[in-house]
């Protein structure tokens, strides 16, 4: 019963490609769990959009939408209708093909970061061997879409907003790349599979997952804000920045086509927080062992969910960054606290296991952030604005 | 500490979240169209004409002087005098408005119409929901819509009616004092 329902889509596809004609079984078996990715991450992007805005709310100690539909949970699909039938807005200096091309590409290789994540046992798309690999590369070309929808929209807030995006997300990139590094170290392969299977073993009811390590956890911590960054997600909606630049290169987007943009930034960071589960917090595998007869996609899910819930929290909380204040906070602390991570994982990897080897490998990273937190505060001595010309 | 901010931050963001569901008193929103707040007794939005008595072509206090069409800022307001005369409140014949109409788009809730007015008659109204879907005919409002009882005009300012009725009271007795001899000599000729 419990296997049953554990594999119950994988049953499903074998079963749907097996009563299927010989001659299509091939594109059935890869069609069908491509479909399941392209209705699950959409849906779930609906129901995300009405729990951030009633989670907010509740934040500013509102109310939220609950007008449409009972306690306004029909709101996703007001807002489809209202963006479908909008008018599509395309300025006539703008390059048509490309603007047009921007979000299509960003939806796209969103969706193909996907392709790499395990959503339950035995349910992942393609097991690659560099799995890690592929979704980061995948996750690159998301700043190209960006740019290409600030540069062709010819308007300076797009094309600033763009900057500011392909910037961020560059800088973003280094300490995301560096912090799975860690994990992938400890697991000693790049296949996500393999990495979640690493960490659904128990000690006692105990999981082996790597956030539960002192170099894990520093790297979880670390990877969270590096793709709350690379999602453009607030604190780090820079590139949007409604108050400074309109909305940056969603400026000159109306419609479907922003719909679109919204959509993929979403998914993005759906993929981005299914990563991390993947990474840290054990993919589908139950926190604890006498949980596991629930079924590995709702764990995965529910950490997902909850990753998001995290999101919508510190969006609620914190205040949009400077753009310098972003750049030092990449460079200048993410940066070596990742290195320190992975260095901090490799003792780990050759300590004997023990309390010692706890103390041992949380040391340097403790004493990097203290170090790091003093520094970078005394840099910002506040000094009396001296005028040169106008005294 | 680094970081020690944004921990605090997130607490105090988590206890408005949980305590929204708690404590109904963080809750200030007031849910419009079913719950409404008292509107103030200065609160004012759109001219309307107070009639006296219950008869709207009898009671109209307006005697057509176009004082409030010629000052009315955006021009909104549209009157057409009456050829024969009827009596006022006092009983004096009096024109009275054939057409009064006032367009509710041009309106900018000014009150200049109603400052200017020395008969009392025009006043601003407290109603607000006057959207329409009939953009023509919808939003020129005639005198039929635009007239109110003056028990309304009570209802919605007490306290600026009390002090119009009084006005209006102590105005009918002076003229009555000054009319009433030569009332009473004309009823008198008319009884012999």
């Amino acid at each position: 019963m419990t296997q049953g329902l554990d594999q119950i889509f994988v049953t499903f596809q074998h079963w749907a490609v097996a009563h299927s004609p010989a001659a299509v079984q091939p594109a059935v078996s890869i069609v069908l769990p491509v479909a399941g990715i392209l209705i699950l991450f959409p849906s779930l992007f609906a129901i995300t959009t009405v729990l951030e805005r009633k989670g907010l709310a509740r934040i500013q100690n509102r109310y939220g939408p609950n007008r449409v539909g009972p306690y306004g949970w029909l709101q996703p699909v007001a807002d489809a209708v209202k963006s479908l039938t909008k008018e599509d807005i395309v300025p006539r200096t703008a390059d048509k093909l490309v603007h047009f091309l921007a979000p299509v590409l960003l939806v796209t290789v969103v969706f193909l970061e996907y392709a790499v994540i395990p959503v339950g046992r035995n349910m992942v798309l393609a097991d690659m061997n560099s799995g890690v690999l592929f979704f980061f590369a995948a996750g690159a070309a998301t700043e190209m879409s960006v740019f290409m929808a600030g540069w062709s929209s010819r308007n300076k807030y797009s094309l600033l907003g763009a900057m500011r995006a392909v910037a961020q997300m560059i800088s973003y990139e280094a300490p995301l790349i560096l912090s799975s590094i860690a994990v992938v170290m400890a697991a000693g392969s790049l296949s996500t599979v393999t990495i979640v299977e690493k960490q659904a073993g128990y000690s006692g009811f105990w999981p082996h997952w790597y956030v539960l390590t002192p170099w894990g956890l520093a790297g979880f911590v670390l990877f969270a804000i590096a793709m709350t960054a690379e999602s453009n997600r607030s604190p780090f909606d820079l590139p949007e920045g409604e108050s400074e630049i309109i909305a940056g290169y969603f400026t000159e987007y109306s419609g479907f086509k922003f719909a679109l943009f919204f959509l993929g930034e979403y998914l993005e960071m759906f993929a981005v927080s299914g990563m991390a589960v993947t990474l840290f917090l054990g993919g589908w595998a139950a926190p604890f062992s006498f949980l596991t007869w629930i079924p590995s996609w709702i764990w995965f899910l529910g950490k997902v969910m909850t990753l998001i819930a995290v999101f919508i929290w510190v969006r609620g909380t914190l205040p949009r960054l400077r753009m310098d204040q972003l750049m030092n906070f990449a460079w200048k602390f993410m940066l070596p606290m990742t290195l320190m991570v992975i260095f901090s994982a490799g003792l780990w990897k050759f300590l004997p296991s023990g309390v010692l080897r706890w103390l041992i490998c949380a040391a340097p990273i403790a004493l990097l952030y203290v170090v790091l937190g003093r520094v970078l505060q005394s840099e910002r001595r506040i000094e009396k604005r001296v005028y040169r010309y106008a005294e | 500490m680094l970081g020690e901010g944004i921990v605090k931050g997130l607490a105090e963001t988590a206890r408005n979240f949980f305590g929204s569901y708690v404590e109904k008193d963080r809750l200030t929103t007031v849910q419009f169209p079913e719950e409404r707040l008292p509107q103030a007794e200065a609160a004012r939005v759109f001219p309307f004409l107070v009639y006296d008595t219950d008869d709207m072509e009898k009671g109209l206090r307006c005697v057509a002087c176009k004082i409030c069409e010629v000052e009315c800022p955006p021009r909104c307001i549209t009157i057409e005098k009456s050829t024969e005369k009827k009596p006022d409140f006092t009983g004096k014949p009096q024109f009275y408005p054939e057409k009064f109409e006032i367009d509710v788009s041009v309106c900018m809730s000014c009150q200049i119409c109603v400052e200017v007015c020395p008969f009392e008659a025009i006043k601003m109204d407290t109603a607000f929901e006057l959207s329409t879907d009939d953009r023509f005919g919808g939003l020129r409002w005639e005198k039929e819509r635009l007239a109110k009882p003056n028990e309304y005009y009570r209802q919605i300012h007490p306290m600026e009616a009390a002090e119009v009725d009084e006005q209006l009271a102590e105005k009918k007795a002076k003229a009555e004092e000054k009319h009433a001899p030569a009332a009473a000599t004309a009823e008198g000729a008319a009884t012999r």
